[in-house]
Order: structure tokens, then sequence, then C-alpha cells
């Protein structure tokens, strides 16, 4: 599909000898959000930390396929890793805040990439801090350090993080597990607005997150992907008797 | 239920064997200090600190000793810092994990368990002899640089090592490059480590005594380096040089180390309040890496 945002053909991703994923081929479209399931270990977290080339850090990580982003091979010798992870970015499973100030964590990514207008800085604190549903809790201390906000709190921050450097994707790796219903319920809105200018990719163990958030849905086991589709119809009509067997929860 | 009242008084007796080793290595501490504030107390004035030797126990001062001691850890700090953080950034953050790193890391734990007399015959060697350094500020400088350095890699090393993984992986995630990563994340939040481990290093240096009598520091100076700024009545009223660098020093271990060898008593006096100095200097050199590190875990919990 030539429209499609992320084209994937085969797959292959292994740590050292071990192969964990096995020859994956998807189409993920633009500005919707796709919710990726299946047991631990199977392989989802090293699905979509290769998309934004994060995997790179891991010595022993090798992949081969081709992993196409808007008609471009992001494994290419040519790709700037950097621009790239710019514009797909990543939230975390474990919320991952600088020890620095709030105001700091989110300027970063700004700095770095040369924008250094004061105005235009506190600009897209305050914009991305709202987006996140994070401003009205922390307006009034910005210069706090971010590890003093609570385990949601630094969520959203981390959130409000990625948006700043206005990327095109956004992955989410479990971004809930380790948080609070309210706090989740949040994050689950937040998703909601997002899919608008965003492509979002969330992993997740949580099969009516994975219902209530996404339009399409893929069921990963032991380094396949077995099912992909709208999510309505994987959760109500899934078509492989695995992915049934996932979701009616008779896996073990 | 036997074994279970057993555990309790084993747990009770290891707690009583803790609390006397710990008192044992304080009251050893504290009998040193009692002794030797005893001995040396009455000979701290003014005069001592601005008198130079002297062949009258009662005239001798420190002066060229601890200004000498200044030259030296200026040297040292000046030469081994950012040496040492810099191989530590590099060993930690960028060197590829090959046979070559491997037998660098080795020999430099190895050379940090060197006794410090090796280094002095090192210093002798290549600064003094070699450079024709001779015994100069910059050649006992340089020499207790090479001790300390291996020191502060490993310790800059631990502190970075210390950085969690997902500090890196939120950097790079939002498109940082190593440099920006390490510069920007990773070294600021080490960087109350890394300043405890490298003030311990130099607080170790103050007080080495052997390297220094290695490369022939001098015991009887009578005169300063020549001090880099100097101030004076006509132009251009500020002269800046470093060539204090060549002149000859004594520190305050080898002042002191040649009081104690003299017989008089006098001179013995100013041994002891000559080591309340050096011990004074330890001690606030400590305090500062323990109050550094203190603040640092306030702000960082990870
Ligand atoms: N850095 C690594 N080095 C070696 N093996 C790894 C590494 N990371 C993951 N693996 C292995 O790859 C496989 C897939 O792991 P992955 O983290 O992608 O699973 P996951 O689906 O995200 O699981 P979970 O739901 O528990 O997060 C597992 O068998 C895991 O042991
Ligand atoms: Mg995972």
């Amino acid at each position: 599909m030539d429209n499609a945002a992320f084209s994937i053909t085969q797959m292959r991703v292994s740590y050292a000898r071990k192969e964990v994923i096995k020859g994956v081929s998807v189409s993920i479209m633009p500005n919707t959000v796709t919710a990726l399931i299946g047991p631990s270990g199977c392989g989802k977290s090293t699905f979509i930390r290769s998309l934004n080339r994060i995997n790179d850090l891991i010595p022993s990580f090798r992949i081969s396929g081709d992993i196409i982003y808007r008609q471009k091979d992001i494994y290419d010798k040519e790709t700037d890793v950097v621009e790239l992870r710019r514009r797909i970015g990543m939230v975390f499973q474990k919320p991952n805040p600088f020890p620095k100030s709030i105001y700091e964590n989110i300027a970063y990514g700004l700095r770095i990439h040369g924008l250094n207008i004061k105005d235009t800085i506190d600009e897209t604190v305050e914009s991305s801090l709202k987006k996140a549903a994070l401003w009205d809790e922390v307006k009034d201390n910005l210069k706090q350090n971010a590890l003093t906000l609570s385990g949601g709190q630094q969520q959203r921050l981390c959130i409000a993080r990625t948006l700043a450097t206005q990327p095109e994707v956004i992955l989410f790796d479990e971004p809930c597990s380790a948080l609070d219903p309210i706090s989740t319920a949040k994050i689950e809105e937040l998703i909601h607005h997002l899919k608008q200018s965003y492509t979002i990719i969330i992993v997740t163990h949580n099969m009516q997150q994975a219902a209530r958030v996404s339009e399409y849905a893929g069921f990963f086991l032991l380094g396949e992907l077995i099912e992909f589709g709208k999510t309505q119809e994987l959760f109500t009509a899934p078509k492989d008797k695995r992915t049934e067997d996932y979701i009616t929860g008779r896996f073990g | 239920m036997n074994k279970r009242i057993l555990n309790k008084r084993l747990d009770g007796l290891f707690k009583v064997l803790g609390i006397l080793t710990t008192v044992f290595g304080m009251l050893v501490l504290l009998v040193l200090f009692i002794d030797v504030f005893l001995d040396g107390a009455s000979r701290l004035s003014l005069g001592f600190f601005t008198s130079f030797p002297s062949r009258k126990p009662e005239a001798a001062g420190i002066l060229s000793a601890w200004v000498g001691t200044l030259w030296i850890m200026a040297v040292t700090a000046f030469i081994a810092i950012p040496l040492g953080i810099g191989s530590a950034i590099y060993l930690e953050e960028y060197a590829p994990k090959n046979r070559l790193t491997a037998l660098i890391e080795i020999s430099i734990a190895n050379l940090a368990g060197v006794p410090s007399v090796i280094f002095g015959l090192l210093g002798l060697g290549l600064f003094v002899r070699w450079f024709n350094l001779d015994r100069s500020v910059l050649a006992g400088g340089l020499t207790l640089a090479i001790l300390v350095l291996p020191v502060i890699i490993l310790s800059t090393r631990e502190a970075l090592r210390a950085i969690p993984f997902s500090i890196r992986e939120a950097s790079y995630a939002v498109g940082a490059t190593k440099w920006q990563t390490v510069y920007l994340q990773v070294l600021p939040a080490a960087l109350g480590n890394i300043m405890t481990g490298v003030i311990l290093a130099m607080s170790r240096a103050v007080g080495e005594t052997a390297p220094l009598i290695t490369i022939g520091a001098l015991t009887y100076i009578a005169f300063l380096p020549q001090p880099p700024v100097i101030l004076s009545g006509e132009f251009p009223f500020i002269r800046v040089g470093l060539q204090g660098l060549f002149d000859p020093f004594t520190a305050l271990p080898i002042q002191i180390f040649n009081w104690v060898s003299r017989p008089q008593k006098g001179f013995s006096v100013n041994a002891s309040a000559g080591i309340i100095v050096l011990l004074g200097i330890t001690l606030a050199m400590n305090s500062i890496a323990v109050i550094v590190r203190y603040r640092q875990r306030k702000k960082t919990r990870w």
C-alpha cells in the first residue's frame, strides 16, 4: 500500500543468535492507532523498538527485511538516525524523565535540534504540557525536579517531551503498565486526541485498552504476527484459533 | 523453635560485633587525634603558617610547605582531572568492546593498586631525568597526577555506569546524538559522584610522601616558587606567568617527615602541628566529598 506510514516486509530480528521476530510483514496506516497485543516475550517491544532504531543501542541486535517508512528504508546506510528518531517518537514502559526540571525535560529536545529562542521554547513547553494533560498540575512548578512527580505525571511528562519535537509517529511501549486506573484513563484519552495528528502504535497487555483506543490491532505470538486487522474484527471475529484463545483468556 | 532462638542470638552477636569494630575504628582515630593535638596544638599560630623552615624549631614554619602543596595540587588537578574524566568517558561510552579495551581496563585497575613509591620512581626517570624537569613543582605535580589518574578513571567510570540506561534511551529517542546524550544528560547526572571520586583522589594525593621523596623533593626550602600573578607599583603593574612551575618545592608531608626525623624535641612538636594541618586539609576535603554526594542523592532518586 502506497499511502501506508510503515510498510514492513519479512522483518527478522535476532539478539546474538536467538531469533525473536520471525518474518513479520505488515502495513501501518497514517493517522491511526494500532494496538499490538500478545503474551510476554513474544517480541512486541522488539518490534516497535526496531521502528525508531532505538534497538541499535543493543550490541547484539541484528535485523533484516524491508522496513519502509514513508517510502524510505529506515535501515538504509543513508538514513539519518538522529532525524529518524525525532520524527518517530517513543514513550517507554517505565517513565524515564531526565533528572532535571520539568521545563528542561521538554526544552531538551528543542535545544538539541538547534532551537534556542526562549519565547518559542516557553510556548512549546506550555503547549506540549497542555496536550499531555499535565499543564494544570505543574504550571506553577516548572522549575521543580521531574523526579518528584508521581508515576502517572512522569509518564505524561514523557509524552509531552515526545510531543515537543513534533514527531509524525509516536510509539508507545506499554505506557500504562506502571500506572493506576485514573492515570491510565487520562493517557488513553490523550491517545484518543493525538490520533488526529499522529500515527500511533501502542503495545499493551490490556485487552480492553487495546479495544478502546485502537482502530487496528495485531496479535503477536512467539515472534510471529499471527493476525492483523481492524480492531473490532480482531476482537469480535478473530480468524485464527490462537488469536481467539488469547483474547478469550484461554491462553497459558 | 530452637533454631529461631539460635538465629536471634547470632543476630544479636553480629550486631554487637559490628558496633565494636566501628567503635574501635573511631577510637583509634580519636586517640591519634588527641595525641597529635596535645603535642602540636601549642605550635599552631599565624607565625607557623607564615614562616619558612629554620634551624631553630621555635622559629620554623610551614610557609614553603603549604604553598608547595598548593602548587603541586593545582598541577595534579589540572592534569589528572580532565585526563581522568576524559578517559573514563571514552572507555565507558565510546570504546569498542574488544581485547584492546579489555587490556586497557585491566591495566588501569592494576595501576590503581601499584604502591606509590613505584610512581615516584617513574616520575624520577620520566619527568625529572628524561624531560629534564629536575625537582620542580611540575615534576612533582605530574608524578602525583599519574598516581591519582587510575583512581579518578575508575571512580568516574563507576559514576557513569550508575546512570540508568533508560536515561540514555530517553535522550536518543528525542533525536539526540551520542555526544549530546553523554554531555548533556549522562555527565550532568553523574557529576556529583564524579566530583566525590575526584575529591577523594585528590585528598589522597595531598598526603602522599613517598613519591615526592623518591623524585627528590627538597626538605629544606626557604623561598617560594614564583607566584603566577605578581603585582607591582610600576607599569604594567601586573605580571602573569607560570615560571613557578619550574622552581623547586617542598610539600607538607615532606616537611613533616623531615621534622619527625630530627632528634630535637622542638621539631617533633612542629611535626605534630604540621600533622594537624594536614589532617585538617584531608578531613575538610573528605567532608566536601560527603556533602556533594549527599546533595546529589537528594536530587536524584531513580
Ligand atoms: N536486549 C536483549 N538481549 C537479548 N534478548 C532479548 C533482549 N531484549 C529482548 N530479548 C528477548 O527477545 C524476546 C522478545 O522480547 P520483547 O521484549 O520484545 O518481548 P515483549 O513482547 O515486549 O514482552 P513483554 O510483554 O514482557 O514486554 C524475549 O525472548 C527476550 O528474552
Ligand atoms: Mg515489552
